[in-house]
This record gives C-alpha cells, structure tokens and sequence, in this order.
C-alpha cells in the first residue's frame, strides 16, 4: 500500500501551518521528514494517518493494505503513549481487544512482537519500571501487532539519551531488515534521517513546505560502516537547512 | 591564617579543608512507632491531669472513664442500636451520592453540551453549607430517614461531582489519540482509557466526599433522630454527661479512620501500577 499527499495544506486560524505539499511514500521505504521545529512535521503526521483533516489538498491510498493488516495507518509516539496501568504485555493486547482474534492467535501476535523487540522476559513489566528505550521498545512492539500498512513514527528517539537511541535505530534497521515495512519518520535529527530513510523530505519553516528532497541508495543494513558517506549527506542536509533553522529559531511564536 | 596561593608547581593549596554539606532536607520520610507514642503520651498526660483535678472534669473526661462508657455501651447493646442506623444513613447517602457524582462527572468530562449546561448549576450549588438545605429536605420528604438520605447523598454528590470531572479532563489526551490512531471505539477509549486514568483522582475526591458524609450524617442526626451516633453525643452535651459525649465522638473518628483505611486498601490494591 502506498500513500500518496496532493498539494496538502492547512492552517490553524490564522497561522498557516503548512502549503502545497504532495509526496508519495512507497511501499517498503522509510520515508524521513525533517525540518525546523514549529514547521508542521506533527501535523502532517496527524494529517496522514487522519486525526486531523487538512484545509486543503487530499490524502490519498493506493492499494490496499496486505491481508492481515489490522490497523493500516500505526503510530509511535514521541512519549510512548503507553497505559502506565497496563503491563507491556497488557499495552500490547490492547490494540488487539477490538479485533475478532481468537485467543491463540492474539497470543500467537503477541508473543512475536515481543520477541522481535526482545522484550519477551519484560511481559509482566509495569510500564514505569521500564527505561525510555525499553518503553519506546514496548511502543514499537504495539504498533507492530496490528501488521501495519505504513508505520507514522513522531519523533520517536527524541526522548532518549544519545546511547540508548543508537540502540534503538539498530534495532529499527534490523526489524526493517527482517521485513520490510513501510514508514513515516519525522524527526529533527539529521542522524537518524541519513541512518534510517531512504528518502529524506526536507521542510522549510513555517509555513512548511517542500524545501528538497534526498534519495539514500546505501541499503539500511549497511549504513553503520558507511559513516563518511553519511556523514557527506549530512551536511549537505545541513547547509539546506542552516538558514530555515537559524530564521525559524529567531521567529515570535504567537500562533 | 588561610592561605590561598598555589605553589609555583600548580599542587595542593596550602590550607585544605571539607567543603560545608548544605543539601538535604525537606524530603519526609515515614518514621514508625511516632504516632502511637504520641497518641499514647497524650492519652496519659490527660489522664494523669484529670486524676490530680489539674484538668478540671468538666473540661475533659478521664480517659479511662471515656474507654469504660464505650465497653458498657458495646456490652449493653447501645452501640449497635446508634451504630446501625448511623451506618444505614450513611450507607445509604453515600452510595446515591458518590454513584449520581461520578456518573454525571464523567459525562460532564465527555460531552461539551452536558458541560456547557451543568457546571456553572454545579459551581453555585458547590458552596452552599449543605446543611442549610436540611429544613428544605425535611418539608420534602418529611422528618424520618428520607430527608437525612437526601441530605448525605446532596453532600457527597457536588464534591463528587468536581473531582471527577476534574480527573476526566486531566486524563493524558494522547493516550487517547493513541487509542484512536489503533481504531478503538469510543466505548473501548473511555472504558480502557479516560476511566482507568481518572480512577486514582476520582478515589481522593471519594476520600473527601466521604468524610463530609460523616459531618453531614452527624449533624443531621443531632438535629431530629431518636438513634444514632450524632443524637447519642447530642443528649450526652445535653446532660453535661462528657464521657459519653466522649465516646461518641471517638466512634466518629473510628468510622473515620476506616474509611480511610479501606480506601487506602482499594489504592494498593488497584493501583499498584504506580
Ligand atoms: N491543535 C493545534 N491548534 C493550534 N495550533 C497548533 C495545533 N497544533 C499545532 N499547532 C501549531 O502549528 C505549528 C506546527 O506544529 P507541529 O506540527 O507540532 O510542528 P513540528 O512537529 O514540526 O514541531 C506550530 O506553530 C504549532 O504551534
Ligand atoms: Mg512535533
């Protein structure tokens, strides 16, 4: 399944959040948004996996989702967004409650994620005994479960501390390794967009629009040992994005 | 005498010395067996001041007498005759008015039309001394147990009310958008979601509710009931008999303390996930 934005805009009274934006997001790539913050990443987040309606412009679906897929649009959370009264197994049978499973079969889900995230021995874990990184583990997990057609992850590592992130972006190379998933990654982190997207949106400041666009050819597994390649794309991010950031960084908010 | 320069090699100043710990502090923390012994130092500092006439025995009973009173009371079958409806009242009060609170609290949280419509009604009735409404009730629904109902159930009704409302909004909404953007259904989100975060919050108001209860139920009866703990404490002042007066009052303060402790029973029980 493919999603595909045309010319989406929206704004909220009278700030203009974002203009003109089209974007396809193809099946089996991790497309990564980054841009200035204030720019509208967590609102065409919100737009693309409808909790929230663009004032112009359409979202659009192209196929449809695999068999199996039981929530298309999944979301990770920046805080995790997890029932701190829930168990990390508890959070995960949550989102399969709803769905006509039988028992085996939600077992069957939930002892695989779990065992994809390794958080098999942390089952019966309360959600506040766990670190950020075991958390946002637990999250992935939960999106995980429902098979989901396209995976919109919100600033997902930006509550962490810098080791346990690079824990974490391995994790998410290895699970992309072992099955492909198709995904929205909005961050603010350059180093996570060259490590994780095989295309790179980059936003200009509000209103946020389409600024450039970087393809990544170098497949995901690889990246970890092609740091001066990285590193290349990294600045050429950067010399895009310096002035938007240093503009947007000195801009009165009022909105 | 302290000298501050450095040697010439940059080593040791020539005067060393700790620097002055100024942390710590302001973090209680529980300390056993205080609370009986000062419980228990008062209770002999009032007897021993009433045995010597340092206290005369009109000021306080002897605590000794007040412990004698509620034996006999308990041996003579008096206690349950005061307790039992005592209990009923209350019972009864508590159950319509925390349940009608939390009912039309959680809607006011949900729906912006109820909202809109009950919370300024909710925020003038709030302040009013209920027991002012008693008379009121006793025209309605007569003299007996009907009124005395009303009475604690209107009570406990508009703390219960503001506190779970309160709690329904502080719920974390993305937790609520979360369990949107996985498709629950809006029963699924207030059932799995707004009511299990709202919980803790709306026990504590139950924790306040309920004790206004208790002043409710006490005053009620010192105003028009043949039984109960209130009139029991009521014709004791009456009487100037204080031991009695006494009693009662520390059969107040036990009911208290068990409220208290069986709500602080359901906390660790159910929210053991803090
Ligand atoms: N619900 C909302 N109501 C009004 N303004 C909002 C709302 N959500 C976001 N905004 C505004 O829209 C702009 C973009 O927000 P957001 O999408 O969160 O940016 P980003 O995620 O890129 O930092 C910000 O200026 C923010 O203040
Ligand atoms: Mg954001």
């Amino acid at each position: 399944m493919q999603l595909e934005l045309v010319s989406v805009g929206h704004a909220y009274g009278p700030v203009e959040v974002m203009a003109d934006i089209s974007l396809t997001v193809p099946t089996g790539r991790i497309v990564c948004l980054v841009g200035p913050s204030g720019c509208g990443k967590s609102t065409l987040l919100r737009i693309l996996g409808g909790l929230e309606r663009p004032d112009r412009g359409a979202v659009l679906q192209l196929g449809q989702p695999p068999a199996g897929c039981l929530n298309p649009l999944t979301y990770v959370f920046q805080h995790f967004a997890l029932l701190p009264w829930r168990t990390v197994e508890g959070n995960i049978r949550l989102v399969l409650e709803h769905h006509h499973l039988a028992a085996a079969e939600r077992r069957e889900i939930i002892d695989d994620v779990l065992a994809r995230t390794r958080l098999t021995d942390f089952r019966a874990a309360w959600p506040r005994q766990l670190s950020g990184g075991m958390r946002q583990r637990v999250a992935l997990a939960r999106a995980l479960a429902v098979r989901p057609a396209v995976m919109l992850l919100d600033e997902p590592l930006s509550a962490l501390d810098s080791q346990t992130r690079e824990l974490l972006m391995d994790d998410l190379v290895a699970l992309w390794t072992r099955a492909p998933f198709t995904a929205v990654y909005v961050t603010h982190n350059l180093d996570e967009a060259v490590r994780l997207g095989h295309r790179i949106v980059v936003l200009s400041r509000r209103p946020g629009r389409i600024r450039a666009m970087l393809d990544i050819d170098i497949p995901l597994a690889e990246r970890a040992g092609a740091a001066g390649e990285l590193a290349a794309r990294q600045a050429e991010l950067w010399s895009m994005m310096r002035a938007e950031a240093e503009a947007a960084d000195r801009e009165l908010s009022d909105g | 005498m302290v000298d501050q320069t450095h040697s010439a090699t940059g080593a040791r100043p020539v005067a060393a010395r700790p620097i002055a710990f100024r942390g710590g502090g302001f973090a209680p923390r529980p300390v056993r067996h205080v609370a009986p012994a000062l419980f228990l130092v008062l209770i002999v500092l009032v007897e021993a001041g009433t045995r010597s006439g340092i206290i005369s025995n009109l000021t306080l009973p002897r605590p000794s007498a007040v412990a004698l009173t509620l034996y006999d009371l308990a041996v003579s079958g008096g206690l349950m005759q005061h307790l039992v409806p005592s209990m009923r009242r209350l019972g009864v009060g508590i159950a319509l008015g925390l349940s009608a609170g939390i009912g039309l609290g959680v809607l006011i949280g949900l729906f912006s039309l109820i909202r809109a419509g009950l919370v300024p009604l909710v925020a003038a009735l709030f302040p009013i001394p209920k027991i002012a409404l008693l008379p009121l009730f006793v025209i309605w629904f007569g003299i007996d147990e009907t009124s005395k109902y009303a009475l604690i159930a209107f009570g406990t009704f508009t703390p219960m009310v503001v506190a779970t409302y309160g709690a329904v909004d502080n719920v974390d909404r993305t937790l609520v958008r979360m369990g949107q953007s996985f498709g629950l259904g809006w029963w699924a989100i207030v059932t799995k979601i707004v009511m299990p975060g709202a919980f803790p919050a709306i026990l504590s108001g139950m924790r306040v509710a309920i004790a206004i209860g208790i002043i409710l139920l006490t005053a009620a009866e010192m105003l028009g009931a043949e039984y109960g703990i209130g009139a029991y404490i009521l014709t004791a002042g009456s009487l100037y008999d204080l031991e009695k007066l006494f009693a009662g009052v520390s059969i107040l303060s036990m009911l208290g303390l068990m409220v208290s402790f069986v709500i602080g029973r359901i906390e660790k029980r159910m929210l053991d996930w803090r």
